[in-house]
């Protein structure tokens, strides 16, 4: 039995949805050789550490209860530095100003000798270069499956099942919330301002929505994708953006009527990355519904390659985290 | 831009090597060959259907050479509207005045708007309009989209275009 010692920092969905797949897969993990134990978990508020193993299910039962999990007032800095561990999984929110507090976090982790998972677009967005090289010079794995596509591997599939392969260009729908509006519009005719109050309602989309409907998430996971797979060196300012809140549901109608859908579509290619609405063949794979997220990759070797899935949810982000903590337990 | 040009062959060995050659040699690159040994004409030559993609302004110069050569050239056609392409529109489409735009682009000679929907829920709400556009090329179709491209920035227009990576795919 492989022991892996891990600190979760960020205890939101994302962070909560690690815990709790961690209990329902104990028994799965133990088959594969592995003990993974959480020695710390930090939120805004403070962290829990423990390091013969945090019970995981007191951790969710206070989060639930309190509002917070910290029992002690050590911050997430302290707990990635000072306790030692092997994976630091850094699953706290986005902020595309300036990355932080992910990007802080995950330098922290690189520099004291930790592996690095994250669900974190921010600071890979603002800084996928200088994280990439500061892992590798010290001989650490950076992972970043979650980032990119929820549940849908997309990094794992280009780097590891599809090695070999020169990629000429991929397009994909990245934003779900953005997919669900769209796919409501053109099947109810209703206008946009209509279906975006659903998808609040729903929780689909955020009270604030500029972030998705404006593309600008796509935008941030589409230059993720440009630096893992193009080895672009680019940033979220080198996306074309166009979004989707001046579309009507008459354009809607007429894409129908000559058998196309419009979607939200992130398109990398020759080097050029745009985010616009397209319209999209009703047969093509692309052509994916309601919330799913969805990336076609066109390739030399393999001809294209499509995989969708879905995109958010905490249970489902947390499966591209597990396999991630699982290439580096495997790996290292 | 596209040629499909009738040959007329005398019906002796190597004659369609002398007819394809100044094609070749004019950097033009061709796309099909219709050679139909036992067909021949009145005159007892040999017709073949050459289709190619050439400079319009070497199209002069390459009947000359074939005519010196022997080859006679029966008929000259351009093969118009091969590629296609629809998008849609959305925004004040009436009063950015759209017969303006439809025009730049056909007067291009090598694209034209074939077909347009427009669908205006109400006035003062903003329109939208399903457009094909035909052109003579791949290319000549890119410049059609980009003249679309320029009147829907200048105009405020929302132009949502096709999937493009399918088209890299032979």
């Amino acid at each position: 039995m492989k022991t892996i010692k891990i600190s979760i920092i960020g205890f939101g969905a994302v962070g909560q949805g690690v815990a709790s797949s961690l209990i329902s897969k104990q028994e799965y993990l133990k088959k594969e050789g592995f003990d993974i134990r959480v020695v710390g978990i930090s939120d805004s508020k403070g962290s829990e550490i423990n390091t013969k193993g945090i019970d995981l299910e007191d951790a969710l039962n206070r989060k639930k209860q309190k509002g917070t999990v910290a029992t002690g007032e050590s911050n997430a800095l302290d707990l990635i530095q000072d306790v030692e561990h092997d994976i630091v999984v850094e699953v706290t929110p986005t902020n595309i100003e300036n990355g932080e507090p992910g990007l802080g976090n995950i330098r922290a982790a690189l520099m004291s000798g930790k592996h690095v998972v994250t669900s974190n677009k921010g600071p890979l967005a603002l800084r996928f270069t200088e994280l990439k090289e500061t892992a590798e010079d010290n001989g650490l794995y950076l992972r970043y499956e979650a980032t990119v596509g929820g549940a849908v591997p997309i990094f794992n599939l280009v780097h590891e099942a599809l090695a070999g392969n020169s990629i000429i260009g991929i397009e994909g729908i990245l934003n779900g919330t953005c997919n669900y509006i769209l796919t409501r519009m053109a099947e109810e005719s209703m206008p946009y301002e209509l279906v975006l109050k659903e998808a609040q309602e729903l929780g689909i989309a955020e009270t604030d929505p500029t972030y998705d409907v404006e593309g600008i998430d796509s935008a941030i996971k589409l230059v993720i994708i440009a630096n893992s797979i193009f080895g672009q060196n680019a940033t979220y300012g080198d996306v074309d953006i166009t979004g989707i809140t001046k579309i009507t549901p008459e354009a809607l109608e007429l894409a129908n009527k000559n058998n196309y859908v419009v979607k939200l579509v992130c398109e990398a290619r020759e080097g050029r990355l745009t985010v616009a609405p397209r319209l999209v063949p009703k047969r093509h794979p692309l052509a994916v519904g309601g919330t799913l997220n969805v990336a076609s990759i066109l390739t030399d070797l393999a001809g294209r390659i499509t995989i969708s899935g879905k995109g958010a949810g905490s249970i489902e982000t947390a499966s591209s985290i597990l396999s991630d903590i699982l290439y580096i337990a495997r790996n290292s | 831009m596209i040629i499909s040009m009738t040959l007329e062959l005398k019906d002796i060995p190597g004659q369609l090597v002398l007819a394809l050659a100044p094609i070749s040699e004019l950097h033009g690159n061709i796309m099909s060959v219709v050679h139909q040994h036992y067909e021949k004409t009145p005159r007892g030559t040999i017709p073949v259907q050459v289709t190619f993609e050439i400079e319009h302004r070497v199209l002069n110069k390459l009947i000359q050479r074939l005519e010196k050569s022997g080859v006679r050239v029966a008929r000259v056609g351009e093969e118009r509207l091969r590629s296609t392409v629809s998008v849609i529109l959305i925004g004040h489409i009436v009063h950015s005045d759209m017969g303006d735009t439809i025009d730049r682009i056909d007067s291009t000679g090598f694209a034209e708007v074939v077909d347009m929907s427009l669908s205006m829920p109400a006035i003062e709400k903003t329109s939208s309009a399903y457009l094909v556009i035909n052109a003579v090329g791949e290319k000549e179709l890119g410049m059609a989209l980009d003249i679309l491209r320029d009147v829907a920035d200048k105009k405020d227009l929302l132009m949502i275009e096709p999937i493009r990576l399918n088209s890299v795919e032979a």
